[in-house]
């Protein structure tokens, strides 16, 4: 395994205040580390709970290398299990999705467990008499996993041990508070099928990507730059096709993307979009805006809908976009490989032009086909190659870091700071060190 | 003159459609669609409709244009190597026709190639096509991707 395993020191080495070393993304062992130091110790997005709406129904996903089933029980209380067998380990459930029909059966001996994970049956069961059955693992069931769900997103941790829920995510949370809200009748759906991107590269260059408020204008110019071209010889009051009003935002310029604005919280989560966004422009749907009006009384709904945050980083996990209801999921496979999953989120209690508006978002910039998400992935694949340079063993994350920075980073800041990059360091920093010190 | 586009022109529609493609001819291309011309690949087996519904393409004209004038455009990072696709077709089969509207399906394999990477797929192909001022034209073209769910690496030319 990996030299940092044994040398703490050298492990720490890695993260200064406003730099990293470029073996946390290239060195196979670190991955391994992250693995069992911060995916497993931290709160992993699963899945959301109307993915599962019937007692029965489960999803299925892979989580920080390990596979974990979501499933409804008949009392409408959701559990997440490790997706193994308690007898040889086989994943009892091998689709992603679907009903159970109230317990879960292993394929290949026919082990039945209820939906909590606990043992139902065993075939044969005499066979085990007299044996040291009882006392082993194997008797326990499917292993349940510590979760926590929060107004429909379902969180898990891995470990015994870690963090409590509310107290790793704290204000954070308030970005799922205006997303959920944004439905006159508080509540989402997740509708219309799962867009898996595969990245072959390192996670961190996509969570890192998506407070990277200086890179749209330079990366996107071709892709937003061209839709900007295309519709200027229009009238300035003539409504712009969705695709327009959609892509031509990301070339807005410095100034623009500086004010936006940059939330940093603790645990490495973070906001771009404190003061408005590139989703703060889209044409008014009057029918959507009366009905929330009804909903939560003017003063309130203005207040929801004046909210245009546009990606919120739920480390390291999950990332979403309230303002356009689409969510990215973070799936780390190997040092130089990460599964992107979107979804699109429906507001319910809301006209279907606004799910039109997030399907489209969501095909147009999250899709294997997206001419915005090429130009990411082409940027994180060059990253992942170019670090293998020599002469300079480090990435800079200079941008506004003066002074050395505060010991808590919590707070608002220009939107194009790397300061929310940083604080994803130190929370990594922090997680790294083990039992050293980590959360 | 109805009848006088024969099946074997609906048929050469197809390849030719095919080789625009492949050889880059985009805006020859772009002129087979109608106005409102559609170019669709579902992204489910059930899916019922591109507008509340993700896809993975959903493109009308204005959007196909935005793609195709971007493989131009100088700072098209992700082409800064140059993508080239071929497609190898299935012999096209006529499933409907009438006196200016058919539809035709197409097995085929498509392969999208980029420096040393090449990523093969396999789909069908619906091609429905409506006579338009003496000439066929694509009103819409269907992709039913095999792998659609499996998860793709980018996808950067046209199936």
């Amino acid at each position: 395994m990996s030299q940092y395993l044994s040398d703490p020191a050298r492990l720490r080495a890695l993260v200064q205040p406003d730099r990293v070393h470029r073996d946390v993304y290239l060195d196979p062992g670190i991955f391994e580390l992250e693995m069992q130091r911060l995916w497993r110790r931290t709160w992993v997005y699963v899945g959301h709970e109307s993915q599962v709406p019937e007692s029965g129904d489960f999803y299925t996903a892979d989580i920080a290398g390990q596979p974990v089933v979501m499933v409804r029980d008949a009392n409408g209380a959701i559990h997440v299990l490790l997706n193994r067998c308690a007898h040889k380990g086989s994943k009892v459930i091998g689709a992603q999705a679907g009903n159970c029909k109230g317990y879960l059966r292993c394929p290949y001996h026919g082990w039945i467990y209820r939906a909590d994970g606990t043992l139902r049956s065993v075939p044969l069961k005499g066979g085990y008499d007299g044996t040291r059955f009882q006392e082993s693992q194997a008797a326990n069931g499917m292993t349940r996993v510590a979760h926590a769900g929060y107004r429909g997103f379902v969180f898990a941790r891995l470990s015994a041990t870690g963090p409590a829920f509310e107290e790793y995510f704290g204000s954070s949370l308030s970005s799922i508070d205006n997303m959920v809200d944004r439905s006159p009748k508080g509540r989402l759906e997740v509708t219309g099928g799962v867009l898996r991107y595969m990245h072959h590269c390192n996670w961190k260059l996509f969570v890192e990507n998506l407070n990277d408020a200086m890179h749209p204008m330079v990366a996107h110019e071709s892709s937003a730059g061209t839709a900007r071209d295309l519709w200027k010889d229009h009238p300035a009051d003539e409504p712009k096709p969705m695709v327009i009003e959609q892509f031509v935002p990301f070339v807005s310029n410095y100034a623009f993307f500086d004010g936006m604005g940059v939330q940093v919280y603790e645990n490495g989560h973070s906001y771009t979009g404190v003061n408005f966004s590139i989703h703060s422009n889209y044409a008014g749907i009057p029918e959507y805006e009366r009905s929330m009006v009804e909903a939560y009384g003017a003063q309130r709904a203005h207040a929801i809908l004046g909210e245009a945050r546009h990606n919120t980083v739920y480390y390291p996990s999950l990332t979403i976009k309230g303002a356009i209801q689409t969510i990215r999921v973070v799936r780390p496979i190997a040092v130089d490989r990460t599964l992107i999953e979107s979804y699109t989120l429906r507001l319910v209690g809301a006209p279907d032009s606004l799910l039109e508006r997030s399907v489209m978002y969501t095909r147009l910039i999250n899709a294997p086909t997206s001419v915005v998400g090429h130009d990411d992935l082409h940027c994180y694949r060059a990253i992942q190659e170019g670090l293998a340079a020599e002469g300079n063993e480090w990435v800079s994350l200079h941008r506004n870091c003066v002074d050395g920075e505060a010991e808590s980073l919590v707070g608002r800041y220009n939107g194009t700071s790397e300061i929310a990059m940083r604080g994803q360091f130190r929370a990594w920093a922090k997680a790294m060190a083990g039992d050293e010190g980590g959360v | 003159m109805s009848g006088a586009v024969s099946d074997p022109e609906l048929v050469e529609f197809v390849y030719h459609e095919a080789r625009l493609i492949d050889e880059k001819r985009f805006v020859e291309w772009l002129d087979l669609f109608t106005e409102d011309g559609l170019y669709y690949m579902p992204l489910t087996r059930d899916q019922p409709d591109g507008r509340l519904h993700t896809s993975l393409y959903y493109e009308d004209r204005l959007l196909l244009k935005v793609r195709i004038e971007r493989l131009h455009h100088p700072n098209a990072f992700s082409q800064s190597e140059p993508s080239w696709c071929q497609h190898v077709l299935q012999a096209p089969r006529i499933e409907s026709r009438s006196e200016d509207l058919a539809v035709l399906r197409t097995p085929y394999v498509y392969a999208e190639s980029q420096g040393d990477r090449q990523d093969i797929y396999l789909a069908v192909a619906w091609h429905h096509l409506t006579l338009r001022e003496g000439r066929w034209r694509m009103k819409m073209k269907k992709i039913d991707l095999l792998n659609r769910s499996a998860a793709l690496p980018s996808i950067q030319l046209f199936l």
